[in-house]
């Protein structure tokens, strides 16, 4: 079980060691504790854009991703102070169904850990250095959003304007 | 000076490489090595736009000035950033 808050693995998510990782954390804590914990897994879907994919296979830069996240930690903290933020990536090639990315977060209340939770996930599409390749019938494509630029201030608002906090 | 080049996703495939060392002149910035990176590698011009940066594995603009020894990495637009309509 890892018990890293943050990573870009090639192993199978675990929410479960996301979870446990944050509640050990908080312990001997001198906060008021975890009352809520929300989760998020994003998953291999098996249609876009009207056609059937095979698998995907997701590529990293492991060092800035590692960044990213701990910026993306900062940014939670800094908007919700008592929340706590665990983030895996998997990459590597995934079949449909299998999870990605998994988000959990901690916190005393349940609406922010909903609102912080939400956030990540916006955030993690936004910034992490990590893209996708879709294979489907017939050839394969590079899935390619938008430019990462975390000092994208409406970019940020918007992940905001996203948790409907 | 020399400085080590990292690509990914599709602008890995058209440069047909992970990773590239290249000599730049002293004083060269981000900008100054990607216009050469798209002498050598034509197809690389399509991210012109919509091209990030990163030095060193921390996010960097266009006109940061290199040093010998620094880890350049050009990153395609990220996976995820599609927007919601």
């Amino acid at each position: 079980m890892s018990f890293q808050r943050l990573a870009v693995t090639t192993k199978r998510l675990e929410l479960d060691a996301l979870i446990h990782c944050l509640s050990e954390a908080t312990k001997n804590g001198e906060s008021e504790g975890i009352g809520a914990v929300a989760s998020f897994l994003g998953l291999v879907r098996e249609r876009n854009l009207g056609h059937r994919v095979m698998k995907l296979e997701y590529e990293a830069y492991e060092p800035l991703a590692m960044h990213a996240f701990e910026r993306i930690t900062s940014e939670v903290v800094e908007r919700w102070p008592a929340t706590q933020l665990a983030l895996h990536h998997r990459i590597g090639v995934l079949a449909i169904g299998e999870a990605s990315v998994a988000i959990v977060t901690a916190s005393p209340h349940r609406a922010d850990a909903f609102a912080a939770c939400r956030y990540a996930i916006e955030r993690v599409k936004q910034i992490a250095p990590i893209w996708k390749r879709e294979f489907f019938e017939g050839g394969d494509v590079w899935i390619e959003g938008a430019t990462a630029d975390p000092d994208d201030a409406t970019a940020r608002e918007d992940a905001y304007r996203r948790t409907c906090v | 000076m020399r400085v080590n080049i990292r690509v990914f996703a599709r602008l890995r495939d058209i440069v047909g490489a992970a990773e590239l060392d290249r000599d730049i002149p002293t004083g060269a910035t981000v900008r100054q090595l990607w216009d050469e990176l798209v002498v050598e590698f034509p197809d690389a011009s399509a991210y012109a736009g919509s091209l990030s940066a990163a030095v060193n594995t921390e996010y960097a603009k266009m006109e940061t000035m290199l040093h010998d020894g620094d880890e350049v990495a050009f990153l395609p637009p990220v996976s995820g950033g599609q927007l919601l309509l």
